[in-house]
C-alpha cells in the first residue's frame, strides 16, 4: 500500500515546493498594475498620432533626444551632439552600449532609417526634409544631418513628444512601408512588450529591460534615467469607470492614467489615494472652411469672441483646480510657447462683437451642422456648450447626434454640409500637439493640407515658416507672438479652454512628482 | 445518424444568409476603420491611403467574395487593429465566455428548479407568492445596478471577492471560482428569475393532469410525485436553459463590462464601436452557429425526457 501511495506523495511534495516556489517568485516580481486612458490596439508609434500608441512607444522604444520635465530637448539615446554655427552641420554620437530587444546594438544606420520614416510621416519631420535635410551615417555609433537652409527647431524635432515621436526601430523595421502599422515590435526602451501575455481589449504586459542602459542623469519628463523600478508593468483596459475607481480602492490596481471628471472629488476623499493633474489638454472647435459660413474669417472670428472658455471646462465636469478660468494662448498656458499677443480683445465674452461680425460675414441664417458625440462624456458637453454658443450668437444650428467612431468617418468628408457634410465638430488634444506652431495640427497646417477642416492662411503659413527658420531666441519670441497674432484674425480654429486630465494612484506609489503628461512608468516605483 | 446529418445540413444555408446579413449590416454602417486607425490628428490622404491598404476602397461585393472565400477554408482573416488572427482573438476570449457561462446556469439551475418547482407544490401559498416577488425583482432590476451593488458590497465593504477581472481555470480553481462569483451571480438572477416561472408554470400545468391524480390516490409519496411531473415538465426547461446557455456563450456585454472581464461579448462591442469588419463578422457568425448549435442539441434531447418522441 505504502509502495503504491509513495509516488503519489512524492509528486504532491514536488507540486507543494513548485507551489510554494512559484508563489516566492511572484512575490518578489515588483509589479505596477496601471489602467490606461485606452485599448492598445497598433503598436506602432510611427503610424498612427493615437495617444495610446505613442506611450506604447515609450514603454518600450527610445529616442535619440527627448524632453526635460521643463520642455527642454535632452540626449537621450545620443551621447554626444555638436552643430555649425549656421546651424546646418550637425553630428551625433551614440551613447555605447544600446541594445535593441532582440539583442542587436544600435547601431547609426538604424537611426538614420527611423529618421527618415519619421520624416516622412511628421510635420516637422517633413519641415526639415524640405529644408533640405539629409541624413547620413558615417560609422556604427556616429551619424550627420545636413541642412540646406537655416532650420530652428533640429532639437525639438527629435525630442517630438507626441504625434509621431521619433522612436529608433532597427533599420530592417524602419524600412518597411509606412502604409500600414508595423506588427513586430523590436525596441530599445526600459520595457519589453510580452505578446504572449497581450489581450487586446484588456491587458498588455510589460516586462523590464534587463539589457536597457540609462543615462546617468535622474529621469526628467521624457528624457533621463529610465531604468525601471517595477519589474513588470501591466496595463488594463477597465472601460467601466465605476469598477476602475472601485478597483483602486480595493488596491487591485495601483493607478488610473485618467479618472473622468465626476469621480475626482469622490477619489480625493480616499485617505489611500493621491488625485494629480497628468498634463495639459486644450480643446478645439473645427470649422469646415470649405463652405459658408465659415468659409470666411470673420464668423470664425465671431464664434471666438463668442467663447466663453470657463463654461466649457466646467461643464466637461473639471474642478477648479484643474481648469483655466482663461487661457490667452493658442500654445498651451504654461507651455514653452505661452503668449499672450493678439488675446486682448477676445478676453472677455462679447456678444454684440460677435453678431456684428457674424452679419459683416455675410451670415444670413444658413443652417449650420454641429457633429455631436455621444459616447464619449467629455466631448459631448464640449459639444453641446458649442451648439448654445453658436445659438448665441444667433446662428441655426443643426446638431446632429452619432458616435464617435461615425464622426471621424464623417468629419472627413468634403461633402456639402447637407449632403452628408459637416460644418462644425469639438475635439481636445494633449499640450505636446498643442504647444507650438509646428506641433499644433491645426496651426501647422499649411494651406492644401487635408486635415479635416481644411484651414487655410497664407500669412500664417509664411509666419510659420519664418518662426521654423528663426534659431536666435529673442527674434523667435518676436516670430511667435507675430504668428499667434495672426491666428487671432485667421482663426484656423477656435480654443474653447484648457484642463487638465487627473490621474488617481495608491499612496503606496512613489516618485509621482516624475510623472509627466506622457505616463512616464519606468520612473515610478512601490 | 442521418436525422443529425439532415439537421447539420439544414443549418448551412442559415449560416449562409446570417454571414450575408452580418456583412451588409456591417459595411453599410457609417463609420471608417481607417479614421480611427489613423488617429485624431490624421490627415484626410493618410487615411485614404490606409482604406486602400486595407482593401476597403474594393467594392462591397468584392470584398464580400474575399471574404466568404477565405471563411470556406476557415481562415476568419485579421482584425485590421491589432492584426491577431480573429482565430487567436477568440481563442483568448472564449474560456472567460463559456466559464461564465457554465457557472451562471449551473447556480440558476441548482436554484430554480427546485424553488420552481417548491412554488407550483405550494402554489397560492406565501411560499409561491414570495417565489414570485423574487422573480419579478430579478429579473427587472437593471442587471449593471446589482452588479454594481454586488461590488460595493462584497468587493468594497466586505472585501471577500475581487472587483473585477477573470483568472484562468489554469492558474487553480480558487482564484478562477473568485472571480467568477460575482459576475455569475449577478447574470445568475435573471435566468433564475426565467427559470423559476418557467418551471412553476410547467410544473404547475402537470401537476393538475389525471396520471399525477391516480399517482397520489396509489398513494405515492409527494416527492415522488413531484419527480414524475417535473419529468413531464422537463422540455420546456430544457429549452428555456438551452436558450440560456446559447445567449451566454454569444457574450454578455453590460456583465463583461461592469466587471471587466475580457470575455466574447466585450470583444463584440469594441469591435463594434472601431468598426473592426473581420472580428464584428466572425463573432457574429460564430455566435449564430453556437444558437443554431445549441437549439439541434435542444431538440435532439426532447427524446431523452418525453420517449413518444423518440418513437415517433
Amino acid at each position: 500500500m505504502m509502495k503504491r501511495l509513495a509516488p503519489v506523495l512524492a509528486a504532491a511534495a514536488l507540486g507543494a515546493c513548485l507551489a510554494l516556489a512559484a508563489g516566492s517568485a511572484a512575490a518578489q516580481t515588483k509589479t505596477l498594475r496601471f489602467v490606461a486612458h485606452a485599448d492598445v490596439k497598433i503598436l506602432d508609434p510611427t503610424f498612427t498620432t493615437a495617444y495610446i500608441t505613442r506611450n506604447f512607444g515609450y514603454m518600450v522604444y527610445d529616442t535619440l533626444f527627448a524632453q526635460d520635465a521643463s520642455g527642454t530637448p535632452k540626449p537621450q539615446m545620443v551621447d554626444k551632439y555638436t552643430s555649425s554655427k549656421d546651424g546646418k552641420e550637425w553630428r551625433f554620437t551614440l551613447r555605447p552600449g544600446l541594445k535593441f530587444s532582440d539583442g542587436k546594438p544600435v547601431t547609426a544606420a538604424d537611426c538614420v532609417a527611423s529618421l527618415q520614416r519619421w520624416s516622412s510621416r511628421d510635420s516637422i519631420g517633413r519641415a526639415m526634409t524640405a529644408a533640405g535635410a539629409e541624413w547620413k551615417g558615417v560609422d556604427d555609433s556616429t551619424f550627420t544631418l545636413t541642412l540646406k537652409e537655416p532650420f530652428g527647431l533640429v532639437l525639438d524635432g527629435l525630442a517630438k513628444p507626441s504625434g509621431f515621436p521619433p522612436v529608433i526601430l532597427p533599420e530592417r523595421l524602419a524600412k518597411m512601408p509606412t502604409t500600414a502599422p508595423l506588427s513586430e515590435v523590436v525596441g530599445s526602451g526600459p520595457f519589453l512588450f510580452k505578446r504572449d501575455e497581450w489581450v487586446p481589449g484588456s491587458k498588455a504586459v510589460f516586462v523590464k529591460n534587463p539589457a536597457y542602459v540609462g543615462r546617468k542623469e535622474p529621469p526628467s519628463g521624457l528624457s533621463g534615467n529610465k531604468t525601471a523600478h517595477f519589474d513588470r508593468v501591466e496595463w488594463l483596459y477597465l472601460p467601466d469607470s465605476n469598477s476602475s475607481t472601485a478597483a483602486l480602492k480595493n488596491g487591485e490596481v495601483d493607478m488610473i492614467e485618467q479618472v473622468p471628471p465626476d469621480y475626482i472629488t469622490p477619489l480625493r476623499s480616499d485617505p489611500n489615494i493621491l488625485v494629480g493633474s497628468g498634463g495639459a489638454y486644450q480643446g478645439f472647435i473645427v470649422f469646415n472652411q470649405l463652405f459658408p459660413p465659415f468659409n470666411n474669417a470673420k464668423v470664425r472670428q465671431a464664434v471666438l469672441h463668442a467663447v466663453n472658455q470657463e463654461k466649457f471646462v466646467a461643464a466637461m465636469g473639471y474642478p477648479l483646480d484643474m481648469r483655466t478660468t482663461y487661457c490667452a494662448t493658442w500654445f498651451i498656458c504654461g507651455g514653452p510657447n505661452q503668449t499672450d499677443a493678439g488675446a486682448e480683445p477676445f478676453r472677455k465674452v462679447d456678444v454684440a462683437k460677435a453678431k456684428q461680425l457674424l452679419a459683416e460675414g455675410g451670415y444670413k441664417g444658413e443652417k449650420v451642422v454641429v457633429l455631436v458625440p455621444t459616447d464619449i462624456t467629455y466631448l459631448n458637453a464640449a459639444a453641446l456648450v458649442t451648439v448654445q454658443t453658436l445659438k448665441s450668437i444667433g446662428m441655426n444650428v443643426d446638431a446632429q447626434t452619432s458616435d464617435w467612431a461615425t464622426i471621424t468617418a464623417r468629419r472627413a468628408k468634403k461633402d456639402a454640409p447637407d449632403a452628408g457634410g459637416w460644418n462644425v465638430y469639438v475635439t481636445v488634444a494633449g499640450e505636446f500637439d498643442v504647444n507650438s506652431p509646428m506641433t499644433n495640427a491645426y496651426l501647422s497646417a499649411a494651406c492644401g493640407n487635408s486635415l479635416p477642416g481644411w484651414p487655410c492662411d497664407k500669412t500664417l503659413d509664411e509666419l510659420r515658416a519664418a518662426w521654423v527658420r528663426e534659431t536666435v531666441p529673442a527674434k523667435r519670441k518676436e516670430a511667435l507672438d507675430r504668428f499667434q497674432m495672426r491666428a487671432f484674425e485667421a482663426v484656423p480654429y477656435a480654443y474653447f479652454g484648457q484642463y487638465s486630465p487627473a490621474y488617481a494612484a495608491r499612496k503606496t506609489i512613489r516618485n509621482l512628482d516624475k510623472y509627466w503628461g506622457i505616463p512616464t512608468l519606468w520612473a515610478l516605483d512601490k | 445518424m442521418g436525422i443529425l446529418l439532415r439537421r447539420i445540413a439544414a443549418t448551412l444555408p442559415v449560416m449562409g444568409v446570417v454571414a450575408l446579413l452580418v456583412f451588409l449590416l456591417i459595411h453599410l454602417s457609417p463609420g471608417d476603420p481607417a479614421a480611427l486607425i489613423a488617429g485624431d490628428l490624421a490627415s484626410t490622404d493618410d487615411i485614404a491611403r490606409l482604406r486602400a491598404t486595407l482593401g476597403l476602397d474594393e467594392p462591397l461585393w468584392r470584398q464580400f467574395a474575399l471574404w466568404a472565400a477565405r471563411l470556406a477554408h476557415g481562415d476568419l482573416g485579421t482584425s485590421i487593429f491589432t492584426q491577431v488572427p480573429v482565430t487567436a482573438l477568440l481563442a483568448q476570449r472564449i474560456e472567460p465566455t463559456l466559464s461564465i457561462a457554465l457557472v451562471t446556469m449551473t447556480i440558476a439551475i441548482v436554484f430554480s428548479i427546485p424553488l420552481g418547482t417548491l412554488a407550483a407544490h405550494r402554489a397560492g401559498s406565501w411560499i409561491d407568492r414570495a417565489v414570485m416577488v423574487f422573480s419579478v425583482l430579478a429579473f427587472s432590476v437593471p442587471v449593471f445596478l446589482i452588479g454594481y451593488l454586488l461590488i460595493w458590497g462584497f468587493a468594497i465593504q466586505l472585501q471577500w471577492l475581487p472587483v473585477q477581472g477573470y483568472a484562468r481555470l489554469a492558474d487553480g480553481v480558487g482564484p478562477w471560482l473568485a472571480h467568477l462569483v460575482l459576475p455569475c451571480v449577478n447574470l445568475a438572477l435573471v435566468y433564475m428569475a426565467l427559470l423559476t416561472r418557467m418551471t412553476r408554470a410547467t410544473v404547475l400545468e402537470v401537476l393538475q393532469e389525471d396520471y399525477i391524480r391516480t399517482a397520489r390516490a396509489k398513494g405515492l409519496g409527494m416527492l415522488a410525485v413531484l419527480g414524475h411531473a417535473l419529468r413531464n415538465a422537463a422540455i420546456p426547461i430544457a429549452t428555456t436553459v438551452g436558450v440560456g446557455i446559447a445567449l451566454l456563450i454569444g457574450g454578455v456585454v453590460v456583465t463583461e463590462t461592469v466587471f471587466a472581464i475580457p470575455g466574447v461579448g466585450r470583444l463584440v462591442i469594441e469591435s463594434v464601436q472601431r468598426h473592426d469588419y473581420p472580428v464584428i463578422q466572425s463573432v457574429l457568425l460564430l455566435s449564430a452557429g453556437v444558437y443554431v448549435l445549441v437549439n439541434l442539441l435542444i431538440d435532439l434531447s426532447y427524446p431523452l425526457f418525453d420517449p413518444r418522441i423518440r418513437d415517433a
